[in-house]
């Protein structure tokens, strides 16, 4: 990795960028942008998928039941995307794209050597699978109402009931997972 | 200004998500298999600092009430988790880090964020039935805090006492957690120097 910080500087940077973003504006949270560029691809198609709608909340309803929950707030991104918590998610793609063009230029594996050792170089198979695991956690995200970013570090900072249970759903299934697939110990370590 | 914020701030978190190395699957899947836990020192140290910071901000007034925003608890928030937490070991992306990965130049990540619109896709259509289950329906109060942020909206589970201290006590002891956390529950054996997770060089295998 290039030009990695450690534990103590890292956690004191993650933490005031969770505390910079509630100071300012609001807790950080990502995965329901998914839901909205979803409706974006959709409303492509579709030119009714979310409409003006003066009884609403927001302002905008859908005939998709996900999106005009709440009084339609996720309807309301859709119509208007250039919304914060959206742009907020681009940038944070331009961010990693920032962080890896400065300092030292060590490229990792494209396919991540924990999973080489145990399931060889085929590309297809790594991609395959993670375009896989990218539909449950997704999905599994949008069931818990939030993901690592919005439940377990906002909501835990908030000490919300909802980000510790989040956190113990995740974790009880994660550390199993990744000692079954991957091997607790392997050589070469 | 807010766009503006939103800039600012998103670049600011993809860039520190990227500087820990949790835009890292080689190191996501080296902390859960409990192989190396650096990243879950930063992880807990983080929420502890921004608890205590939270709270005293709150206490103070420097940080306004009205932009805490909790999420209400149910037994989806379980299930879900573990769903998420499979496909996370899995692959060793969160949407979050899969995104500041896909800008680093990770392809499997790109392919991880094709897999999250699925997804999204999928619980948009599944949502009613989901509704209708009883699995969103609140539990334990729902949108609730342990320690008292201030806001009419969300009960406190510990109501007697100033949210302040109760988060205090909570964002120290989770500091001190990371800090006694060992970074490698493993003892080293003999012959290899290199530390796991971290590759000290670059191996051959990174055409792709």
């Amino acid at each position: 990795m290039e030009g990695q910080w450690g534990w103590l500087k890292g956690g004191v940077a993650l933490g005031l960028t969770f505390l910079l973003a509630v100071t300012l504006v609001k807790p950080i949270g990502v995965s329901t942008q998914f839901v909205v560029a979803d409706g974006l691809v959709w409303s492509l198609f579709d030119r009714d998928l979310v409409t003006p709608d003066s009884t609403a909340k927001s302002g905008f309803s859908s005939h998709n039941a996900y999106l005009d929950k709440s009084g339609g707030k996720y309807a309301e991104s859709v119509a208007n995307p250039i919304n914060y918590g959206f742009v907020f998610v681009l940038a944070m793609i331009a961010g990693g794209f920032l962080s890896s063009r400065l300092g030292e230029r060590r490229r990792e594996p494209q396919v991540p050597e924990v999973w080489s050792r145990r399931f060889g170089h085929n590309h297809a198979l790594r991609m395959g699978t993670t375009f896989a695991a990218g539909t449950l956690v997704v999905f599994g995200a949008r069931l818990a109402g939030g993901c690592t970013s919005g439940h377990m570090m906002s909501g835990m900072m908030q000490t919300s009931l909802s980000g510790y249970l989040f956190a113990l759903g995740a974790f009880a299934v994660a550390i199993p997972t990744a000692m079954l697939v991957f091997g607790r110990h392997q050589a070469g370590d | 200004m807010q766009i503006f914020l939103a800039v600012l701030l998103g670049l600011l978190f993809g860039f520190v998500l990227h500087r820990i190395s949790a835009a890292s699957p080689q190191v996501i899947i080296d902390m859960l298999r409990l192989n190396d836990l650096r990243l879950m020192k930063t992880i807990i140290f983080a929420i502890g600092l921004a608890t205590c910071g939270l709270f005293l901000g709150l206490a103070s007034g420097l940080i306004d009430v009205g932009h805490v925003s909790v999420k209400a608890s149910y037994a989806g928030v379980i299930a879900g988790g573990g769903l998420l937490g499979l496909g996370w070991a899995i692959s060793g992306f969160c949407p979050g880090t899969g995104l500041v990965a896909a800008g680093a130049g990770r392809r499997d990540a790109w392919y991880f964020i094709g897999g999250g619109l699925l997804g999204a896709f999928a619980y948009m259509l599944a949502y009613p039935w989901f509704k209708q289950s009883g699995i969103l329906d609140p539990i334990a109060g729902g949108k609730v805090t342990v320690a008292a942020t201030g806001s009419e909206a969300y009960p406190a589970l510990v109501a007697g006492l100033p949210g302040w201290l109760i988060a205090l006590l909570i964002g120290i002891a989770l500091m001190v957690i990371a800090w006694r956390l060992p970074a490698n529950l493993r003892p080293p054996r003999s012959g290899h120097t290199a530390t796991p997770g971290h590759p000290a060089t670059p191996t051959a295998n990174t055409a792709g």
